[in-house]
């Protein structure tokens, strides 16, 4: 007898829908998977034989074929054992399922046949409505996080003989509560009161926070510039709840759903002898980096010039597009990657810095490694701020400004921004074009023109000047940039070249 | 245009030194290495044989069988002149040295070298690795000296000396003098400007196109450069530095010397503050320079600069104080973050300031129409 099931086999962050056909027929007993699966997969011969026997069912000593349509999807990991063992059921005539074709499942067994949870099972609910299926049958675990889902009925089992129940009607599980999608940092997240003093690289934060822009801090180490970019999140404005799911979504396909949703927007802070496919995602099956991970959140590069070129390199393209595109012999996968770019550098390898008479660096270590500034990532990044050893007065002085106080201010200016260019956009993103037509006063422009004339700024330094100015007005509620805020963001853009 | 040729036996000196290139390397290393003047004071058959003994005969039969036409023919291939210490070219403050170089091969502009006088002539000499305060230093002594008249000599090195170059490249008054063919751009990274001097400046060096530096070619550098100028400013080095030789070679010619003072902390300055504690000129800006080699009484470069707003000029003290960064500017004056930083862009922009690329801020000697440089 055949019988079919529907299931998803993630791939990214997105769910791909694998139909299970199932054929047990007389023959020597054997148990076959084909259709391209994973070790994984195949290994699901065992922990489904297992799972029957220790419900109570019969495994048939027959011949079973499970195909894994379609044929050419390479299929992996162990979500489609649910699946497999309920097609098996229908097919040996064990279970009478007419409904079978209409819902989805997913989920791992356990030998004693209990549900484990599975990676992605947002990605895998949506897709599963958009396959048209009335409900997904998946593990109770997943249950909240599929509930985020709209449109798609979600049934929890917790084990494999709960299955006849549910088929027979006479247990119909409550749909699961949805995962609460936290908008706001988390109570007790870092606050930005703790960087005291150090006025200009709290000006430096809310200007970037304000209009997304990337942020270089360069200087000594243990001068706040780590604990400066962990409190970006607390002033960045809350997450959308389009932007949540996608959060959500990512997290979910990358298993870090367990705990809850860490709530507000991520941080993300990799260490800098990450690979390239680490960073932006790559890897067969493909899977997404930390670039993606950092999605409407943000990245945090500490000691950029200690990271690989080629890491670097590899994150330009998509910090323009805002998505990372990896091609494979398999096919082309996108993946969102929105982030904010902040990075941090020491002045020399050393750290002390030249001016620091213990400072041991050759001219020519120091020159490389300024190199690394200069080359790769820096022209994605918008204002520099040097940052020194904060004196022993600024450390045991006031608490500074709250992060609460300084994210008024920014939501203010998004969505001043919002108003001006449309929903979701900020200052950092304005085409050339846009960040030319600001209306600029009579005093702003002769100071721009005549740093354009003096230090033959390039144009995309021109334009890039505008865009902070732009920002520092919104922060400041100016309906043109002024002489005083162009100055301000000539003194925050980058001093080399472009 | 003189004439370019120079007698074939002093040009011979340069290609028989070429090619004792790594035979004088093997003996003068160390202490002796910065000697290696005092080995070129020897005759062609003297160094030779003291050098090389082996090969002594067949090295000076090789040179000596060079035509006069294909030196001349290997100097036109690199687009290089000469002039030997028996024309008219050949500078005269170099004739006081015993250990002059017999032959100079230059690149670029002649007229640099027929009008060279060494009171209109500074060596400026310094660390490779200097700090950002020597960097604008030596640019701006550089700028300043080549605006007033002078001629800027430099080694083209990392550091100072590229800095004094750069400052003094667009007045075209800087000759470069290198320790390997006046063709060979040494540092590599150096290109652009080697090739920026050999356009708008001169080249110069006592060895044939296409010779390869050694160690000792340094030092034998160094002497050169002592002797042309009147003065040798150095801006910033260690104790134990290179640019240490050309001021003692400076010193032994009875040439002015002159330091730039820095922090006594600073490892960098330990140099030229030693120098300044044995007597050397106090050299803080161009005029200094000027007022030591010419005598005072000319007239400034820079006039007085003109009254600032009170934030600009609070903000001016605090970098002269020594705070390079927004943050400690504002600390220390009391301007909010903003305003602070909005104060050091307009100085920056009136040339009071420059920034570095890792956004630290640094007095300029003056403010100068041409913005920053570096």
């Amino acid at each position: 007898m055949l019988a079919t099931a529907r299931t998803f086999t993630l791939d990214g962050i997105s769910a791909r829908p694998v139909r299970v056909e199932v054929d047990v027929h007389r023959g020597l007993p054997n148990f076959t998977i084909v259709g391209l699966p994973d070790a994984a997969v195949r290994e699901a011969r065992e922990r489904v034989r297992a799972a029957l026997v220790n419900c109570g069912f019969e495994f048939p000593l027959r011949r079973i074929v499970v195909n894994l349509a379609p044929a050419s999807l390479r299929k992996a990991g162990p979500g489609m054992d649910l699946a497999i063992a309920a097609a098996l059921l229908s097919a040996s005539g064990q279970l009478e399922w007419e409904g079978l074709a209409q819902v989805a499942l997913a989920g791992e067994l356990a030998l004693d046949g209990s549900t484990r949870a599975v990676q992605g099972a947002l990605a895998i609910a949506e897709a599963a409505r958009e396959g048209g299926a009335e409900a997904i049958v998946l593990p109770a675990e997943n249950g909240p996080e599929a509930a985020l889902a709209d449109g798609i009925g979600v049934v929890p089992v917790e084990a494999l003989g709960q299955l006849p129940a549910l088929v027979g009607g006479e247990w119909d599980p409550p749909r699961p509560r949805p995962l609460p999608l936290q908008l706001d940092p988390p109570a007790g997240a870092p606050d930005l009161a703790d960087l005291r003093g150090q006025p200009h690289l709290r000006h430096a934060l809310e200007v970037a926070a304000a209009g997304g822009h990337s942020l270089l801090m360069i200087g000594p180490p243990g001068a706040g510039k780590s604990l400066a970019a962990s409190r970006l999140p607390s002033i960045l404005p809350p997450l959308a709840v389009g932007e949540a799911l996608e959060v959500a979504r990512i997290a979910s396909a990358c298993g870090r759903l367990e705990a809850g949703l860490p709530g507000g927007r991520p941080f993300r802070a990799p260490h800098h002898t990450i690979s390239a496919p680490g960073l932006v995602g790559g890897g067969a099956p493909p899977r997404p980096g930390e670039a993606t991970l950092a999605h409407r959140g943000v990245l945090f590069l500490d000691e950029l010039c200690e990271f690989r070129r080629d890491a670097l390199e590899a994150l330009r393209a998509p910090l323009e597009a805002g998505e990372v595109l990896i091609s494979r012999a398999g096919g082309r996968r996108s993946l969102p990657c929105r982030f904010m770019l902040v990075a941090a550098a020491n002045p020399c390898p050393c750290g002390r810095g030249e001016a620091d008479p213990d400072c041991s660096c050759s001219a020519y270590e120091v020159q490389r490694y300024q190199g690394k500034l200069s080359g790769a990532l820096a022209d994605r990044i918008d204002i520099l701020a040097a940052v020194r050893q904060p004196s022993a007065a600024e450390i045991g002085g006031a608490p500074g400004e709250p992060s609460a106080a300084v994210r008024e201010r920014v939501c203010a200016a998004r969505e001043r921004q919002e108003s001006r260019l449309g929903a979701g956009r900020c200052n950092a993103g304005m085409t050339p074009a846009e960040a030319r037509a600001c209306p600029l006063t009579a005093e702003a422009a002769a100071l721009l023109a005549e740093l354009y004339a003096r230090q033959r700024l390039s144009g995309r330094a021109h334009d890039r000047a505008l865009r902070l100015a732009r920002t520092i007005a919104d922060l400041e509620d100016a309906e043109s940039i002024g002489e005083e805020q162009m100055a301000q963001a000539l003194q925050m853009r980058r001093r080399d070249r472009g | 245009m003189a004439d370019p040729r120079a007698c074939p036996d002093c040009l011979r000196r340069s290609w028989l030194l070429a090619a004792l290139g790594p035979y004088i390397e093997k003996i003068a290393t160390g202490e002796v290495g910065s000697r290696s003047p005092e080995l070129l004071r020897l005759s062609n058959e003297d160094l030779v044989e003291v050098v090389a003994p082996k090969v002594a005969v067949a090295m000076l039969a090789r040179v000596e069988a060079l035509s006069e036409e294909r030196l001349h023919e290997e100097l036109l291939a690199a687009e290089c002149w000469a002039c030997c210490r028996h024309g008219a070219l050949y500078p005269d403050s170099l004739r006081d040295a015993a250990d002059a170089p017999w032959a100079l091969i230059g690149r670029g502009d002649q007229r640099l070298l027929e009008e060279l006088e060494p009171f209109g002539t500074v060596t400026i000499v310094g660390a490779r690795r200097a700090t950002s305060y020597g960097r604008e230093i030596a640019r701006e002594l550089g700028q300043d000296l080549a605006r007033a008249g002078m001629v800027v000599v430099s080694g083209l090195a990392f550091g100072i000396d590229a800095c004094a170059h750069r400052g003094a490249i667009d007045g075209g008054r800087t000759i470069a003098v290198l320790g390997c063919g006046p063709d060979v751009a040494y540092p590599a990274s150096h290109r652009s400007l080697w090739r920026q001097i050999c356009e708008r400046g001169l080249v110069l060096s006592e060895f044939p196109p296409g010779a390869t530096p050694w160690r000792w070619t340094f030092p034998a550098r160094n002497r050169i450069m002592a002797a042309l100028a009147g003065m040798t400013v150095v801006v910033e080095a260690a104790t134990r530095s290179g640019s240490l030789i050309t001021t003692d070679l400076a010193a032994d010619l009875g040439r002015d010397l002159g330091a730039v003072p820095g922090p006594v902390t600073s490892r960098a300055s330990a140099g030229p503050n030693a120098l300044l504690a044995a007597g050397a000129h106090v050299i803080r800006d161009a005029q200094d320079v000027l007022d030591a080699l010419l005598g005072p009484g000319r007239e400034r470069i820079e006039p007085a600069r003109p009254d600032l707003d009170p934030d600009l000029e609070a903000a001016l003290a605090a970098v002269e104080a020594g705070h390079c960064t927004c943050d400690a500017v504002a600390t220390a004056t009391g301007l909010p973050g903003p305003a602070a930083a909005a104060t050091l862009s307009r100085l920056e922009l009136l040339g009071y300031l420059s920034c570095s690329n890792l956004g630290t801020y640094l007095r300029t000697l003056s403010p100068s129409a041409g913005g920053r440089a570096l």
